[in-house]
């Protein structure tokens, strides 16, 4: 009956920092594509516009912007129209958004989950923060209907978009580990996550251009913000604005750093999310 | 390890009082801020650095060893709080032991709570995949099992149907449905036979004799000492988060049912345990089985009065709630259900201790053990209660007969069914021929 290759569990208490054991979060991958794909089945249930809101969101945000910034304070849009400009940069300023906030509240709002059920707990904020791709996709597919309405033409270097989406995503579930263990322990976190992303906001050329920040100290201080990096990246990407050329660098060293301690943090504190929540 | 399906060895596992156990109690970042501020001053002044709440910490399981071989059956019994729970939430791997070592051989599967992940907007058969991931299953093994689960779970018509449209019976028989067919290597049962009903009770056990037929081992707590005594060969008994004794279950079972562990009469909370059923602002204290003389007592003559009586503190002055009581048979058949109707419970309550006793009139229920369940629930505007402590099956009494009339079974003294026995009022009219 007991055959030689049934695996050995071993549990004993943890000794120092913990191991990653990413190997068990690639063993349970499917269950966090169902997890996925439950999220995003149940997203728009009983909603009467259903996936609608994916258009109505980043749409209402472009207009607002547009008239706001574009037409009240008209700000430069590096020589593309203001609409395209601003669109560009709310596709991945919303999936960064909303997998920040997704992140953040997914252990949370797991808690049924985790008090009885074993699997890698970093499961459940990477299958939140993937499922906001969904609604990426409809955005980016207004954003290609927006580009032909303005007779923009994408260059070859909208193969380097994924890259940038990868950074965004990265970024946000770097951030987004930190909150979400955090959250477990000290439910403040969901009254500060609104402010962060408010603030984040601003802090990133959506609504403006990178541009118009001109002293080189400045740019640099600017460039730490990966999410300025990934902004200008989409827009070089899409439109053909300057590329982000070596200020993407030290975005990309962020993201890494902010993705890493995510990572250890939320490792860290695992084993006493089920006792905590 | 070598031979053995499950080794534990001086497993103990610690909780901190302080940090939360319910959703009422996690901390602040403001307190900890304001702890960790009043711990640096301590230190200033030279006193401990630990403060009197750090010290507060409570041993679930202490030093408990025992080894279980493959295809073995065991039963594992205790007073609630003994420490079950936390065993068993360790070899789910839900939490981490604070000390030892636990060292299992295969898959391990546990019906702690069968449905979690359930999502009520998703269909049957969507529930079925993401349940099934969600312990453990591959996709293709459960495309493979599907039509057994649901021909299993037996309600088939609704598959295609969102479960929150499902009775909670129908509910309950999809997810354990799926969790039946997990078949790992190690099954873990937990009192999951007090649900559902009689005919599906009964297919449960069946599944789990099939299961342990097969040669898989099986770990079933459960409270009900008949069912251990005839599916498990061997039980462990624990108390206070210790082994007590570990052995054949008839010698276990007897040995919990005849020493002061086995009373089912009294369940009783510390002031500061966090197991106490509630929240915080209204916890149970102590729940009693008494006669009508107020002695605490586990059998109670057919014919008497018995008292449930519940004691609890109120914290803070929140909304109303009711005390109610359920009670169920050895079987877990329904008996009955009551409120309080007293007026008093229309009105929140201001802190202090409260004590409600409902009395079950004599000559009502039949011979038999009871099992009580005691919840304290607030009304809301849906027609349903939201449970603010709850305490299942804590306590038990037996019914008896001694045998000296007076009871509704009049001469007879044959098998009495049913749950109730009621001693009713009959007339009687006669009209006779005298000629």
């Amino acid at each position: 009956m007991m055959d030689a290759s049934l695996q050995v569990t071993r549990l004993v208490p943890r000794k120092g920092w913990a191991e990653l054991r990413l190997r068990d979060v690639f063993e349970y991958r499917e269950l966090a594509a169902f997890l996925v794909w439950r999220d995003i089945k149940v997203r728009y249930k009983q909603t009467a516009f259903g996936v609608a809101w994916a258009v109505i969101q980043p749409v209402t945000t472009m207009v607002l912007f547009t008239i706001v910034f574009g037409r009240i304070a008209q700000l430069p849009s590096e020589g593309v129209p203001y609409p395209l400009f601003t669109f560009a940069a709310l596709l991945p300023w919303q999936v960064f958004a909303a997998s920040l906030v997704g992140s953040s509240n997914s252990l949370v709002g797991s808690a049924g989950l985790l008090t009885k059920v074993y699997f890698p707990r970093l499961i459940v904020p990477l299958a939140a923060s993937l499922a906001t791709l969904v609604d990426f996709l409809v955005s980016f597919a207004v954003m290609g209907g927006l580009m032909a309405f303005y007779h923009v033409a994408p260059s070859p270097a909208i193969l380097a978009l994924p890259l940038f989406l990868a950074l965004a995503l990265a970024t946000s579930l770097g951030v987004g580990l930190w909150f979400a263990a955090l959250n477990v322990k000290y439910r403040d976190v969901q009254y500060v996550m609104p402010f962060i992303v408010q603030l984040w906001l601003f802090a990133s050329p959506v609504a403006y251009s990178a541009s118009l920040i001109h002293s080189p100290i400045g740019r640099a201080i600017y460039a730490l913000n990966p999410m300025a990096g990934v902004i200008q990246g989409f827009r070089w990407a899409l439109l053909g604005a300057p590329a982000p050329g070596m200020l993407i660098w030290p975005s990309v060293a962020v993201m890494a750093a902010l993705f890493a301690s995510g990572l250890f943090f939320f490792k860290r504190m695992e084993d006493t999310f089920a006792d905590v929540i | 390890m070598s031979s053995e399906a499950i080794r534990v060895e001086a497993l103990g596992k610690r909780y901190r009082l302080g940090a939360a156990r319910g959703a009422f109690t996690y901390g602040s970042l403001r307190d900890t801020l304001a702890g960790a501020a009043s711990h640096s001053l301590r230190r200033l002044r030279g006193e401990s650095p630990e403060g009197p709440r750090a010290q507060a910490t409570l041993w679930a399981l202490r030093d408990v060893s025992f080894t279980v071989a493959p295809g073995e059956v065991v039963g594992i019994i205790g007073r609630n709080g003994a420490g079950k729970s936390t065993l068993l939430k360790i070899l789910s791997r839900i939490t981490k032991p604070t000390e030892g070592v636990v060292e299992f051989l295969g898959r391990l599967g546990s019906l702690l709570e069968v449905g979690t992940g359930f999502h009520p907007e998703l269909t049957g058969r969507d529930n079925v995949y993401l349940n099934g991931a969600i312990l453990g299953m591959r996709r293709h093994e459960i495309q493979r099992k599907f039509d057994d689960i649901v021909d299993f779970s037996g309600v088939s018509a609704f598959i295609d149907t969102p479960v929150k449209r499902y009775s909670s019976g129908m509910y309950v028989r999809l997810a354990f449905a799926v969790a039946a067919h997990l078949e790992p290597e190690i099954l873990v049962v937990d009192e999951v036979l007090a649900v559902g009903d009689a005919a599906f009770q009964k297919q449960c056990l069946g599944k789990m004799h099939d299961v342990s037929r097969a040669g898989r081992t099986i770990l079933f707590v459960s409270h009900n000492m008949q069912a251990v005594t005839r599916l498990c060969p061997r039980a462990v008994l624990l108390a206070d988060g210790r082994v007590v004794e570990d052995g054949p279950s008839e010698t276990v079972v007897a040995r919990y049912l005849s020493s002061e562990l086995g009373t089912q009469a009294l369940r009783a909370w510390e002031a500061n345990d966090p197991a106490a059923p509630g929240n915080d602002w209204v916890r149970l204290r102590t729940i009693r089985v008494v006669d009508d003389q107020g002695a605490t007592t586990e059998s109670i003559d057919v014919r008497r009065p018995a008292g449930i009586e519940i004691v609890f503190e109120v914290l803070r002055r929140e909304q109303p709630f009711v005390p109610g009581i359920v009670l169920v048979n050895e079987q877990g058949g329904p008996v009955f259900s009551a409120m309080d109707t007293n007026p008093r419970w229309r009105e929140p309550c201001d802190p202090g201790r409260y004590t409600s006793t409902a009395w079950i009139p004599g000559n009502l229920l039949n011979e038999g053990t009871m099992v009580v369940s005691v919840a304290l629930g607030t009304y809301t505007s849906g027609g349903k209660t939201l449970r603010q402590a709850v305490a299942n099956d804590a306590v038990a009494f037996q019914v008896v007969d001694p045998g000296e009339g007076g009871t509704a079974r009049g001469d007879y003294a044959g098998t009495w069914t049913a749950p109730v026995r009621p001693l009713l009022q009959w007339t009687v009219m006669e009209t006779t021929w005298k000629n």
